[in-house]
């Protein structure tokens, strides 16, 4: 229960204190002591019924004891107007006092541009997520001691270069959230590739920002996308082995988790300009379907493709130009692709020689996707289909 | 005439040095700040406090740390007071040579107090 809370409230709370500071240590510093008072607070006297409150107050008020007690502190926060009373947490937490949400100030100081991107990452892992450095640290295969080293830099990045705490001006606006959902997409394929807890913790982004920005299609798009992923984890390669999304097994998907996709997409795609992860996600819904509309999904990648101008993507459309029933126009496009170095290229066009009864160039081209592969799940695959396909069946 | 000295630091050059003899050499710097010849002068922060501005198509690209490229030669610096880096990023993307293929740094000033 309190862990729980704990995982709810971090961020909200250090939002608050990073904005009131305006010093992202010192606010991380008074965030951990008022939770480390909580653990013991709360296991004798019960769970405030405000703990976000509870919390806050007693962050607020350890830090401006601690700026009180100490002068050279207070000469380096001039901006902070100390109040001389304290309020009392627990009187707070009990009224209805309502603190103002600061996490999407949060969220664009921890992404802003200029900050490297994987210490954005590791940043908005650290204050937004909760997550320890420690566990940072192995989710990104990196000694805890480099990953505190990053978050420290980037943490004095903050401070020395003045990177604002604040949403920003629209005229800069799109480009910044498209850095944000840059992020938390990053932190959702990290795990989607692997760390099941990194795709949670993206999703539980996604929904932070979109209850923050409920105007925001593309945050909208982004949760969706990740949903309707997420969603097919159980499916994908439930004995080690990738399946493809026309052979999976149904019955694994999350279906309440597809609803929910479904339910947003419905929300954003009728909005006039709707962007790459609305579009996105209009894909993935439809490919949940029982009868998947291929000629759909085209019509979605074709929009995609002006969105991104990206060669995947064109691959993706090719991919189900295919199975809308023109195999052989698909394949012409996709040789047309400066993308020899990618495997799904080469397994994608295996696919569609392989259903076109060509089983020899079939062969040549999971052969090549398979020296290119690096997953295992993806290597049986292919494995697989090279023995469907190869001489001697 | 005017000049512009540009000092460039070996990185952790001055790791070796103890507190006195940091000293010693932070007052030699400001010393030369005292000489008549001197207009003005700043301290940097450390490089990785420091941003990149290019400008392509009209849009700023931000990158973290300074201009690692060596083809491009320094044209000049600009030190300006702004409320924070948003605003000093949007002063480099006004800079001609930011959109000319060039590339304008972006470096915190150290305050002192006096």
């Amino acid at each position: 229960m309190i862990e729980q809370v704990f995982r709810d409230e971090w961020g909200r709370v250090l939002a608050t204190l990073v904005g009131f500071l305006g010093d992202f240590d010192l606010a991380e510093e008074a965030t951990q002591e008022a939770f480390a008072l909580a653990v013991d607070r709360w296991a004798r006297d019960g769970v405030p019924r405000n703990p976000g409150a509870w919390l806050t107050t007693t962050a607020r008020n350890r830090a401006i004891d601690r700026i009180r007690r100490d002068r050279v502190l207070a000469a380096k926060l001039p901006l902070v107007a100390v109040p001389d009373s304290r309020p009392d947490a627990e009187e707070v937490a009990m009224g209805a006092t309502s603190i103002p949400d600061e996490r999407l100030e949060l969220i664009f100081t921890c992404c802003h541009p200029a900050l490297a991107t994987e210490a954005q990452v590791a940043l908005t892992l650290r204050a937004l997520g909760g997550l320890s450095t420690e566990d940072i640290a192995r989710a990104f295969l990196v000694s805890t001691e480099t990953m505190k080293r990053r978050l420290s830099r980037a943490k004095n990045k903050i401070r020395t270069a003045g990177v604002p705490f604040r949403v920003p001006p629209d005229h800069v606006l799109p480009e910044r959230l498209a850095a944000v959902l840059g992020v938390v997409y990053l932190i959702f394929n990290r795990g989607y590739s692997g760390r099941d807890d990194l795709a949670g913790e993206a999703i539980r982004l996604g929904r932070v920002l979109t209850g923050l920005m409920p105007d925001e299609p593309e945050a909208a798009g982004l949760l969706a996308l990740m949903l309707c992923h997420d969603a097919r984890r159980a499916a994908r390669a439930p004995q080690g082995e990738l399946v493809p999304l026309e052979e999976q097994d149904r019955a694994l998907w999350d279906h309440a988790m597809i609803a929910e996709g479904r339910a947003l997409v419905d929300r954003v795609l009728g909005r006039p300009a709707r962007g790459p992860y609305a579009v996105q996600a209009a894909i993935a819904v439809l490919q949940t379907e029982e009868q998947i509309d291929w000629a759909e999904v085209v019509a979605l990648y074709d929009e995609l493709v002006v969105l991104t101008g990206s060669p995947v993507v064109e691959l993706n459309r090719a991919a189900a130009l295919a199975l809308a029933g023109a195999p052989e126009y698909a394949l012409g496009l996709i040789d047309r692709l400066d993308l020899d170095g990618y495997q799904y290229l080469h397994s994608t066009r295996g696919e569609i020689l392989r259903r076109l009864g060509r089983p020899d160039e079939a062969l040549g081209a999971y052969r090549r996707a398979l020296e290119l592969a690096g997953a295992e799940h993806e290597r049986r695959y292919l494995q697989r289909r090279i023995a469907e396909v190869g001489p001697g069946c | 005439m005017k000049y512009a000295l540009m000092i460039y630091v070996s990185p952790g050059g001055m790791e070796a040095f103890s507190e006195e003899e940091g000293a010693a050499i932070s007052a030699e710097y400001l010393a030369l700040r005292d000489d008549p010849r001197c207009v003005d002068g700043a301290e940097l922060a450390l490089p990785e406090t420091a941003s990149t501005v290019r400008v392509q198509d009209g849009e700023s690209l931000i990158t973290d740390g300074p201009f690692a490229d060596t083809k491009e030669v320094l044209g000049g610096y600009y030190v300006i007071d702004a409320p924070d880096l948003d605003s000093a990023i949007e002063f480099a993307g006004r800079i001609p040579a930011a959109r000319m293929g060039g590339a304008v740094e972006v470096w915190p000033v150290v305050v002192r107090e006096a």
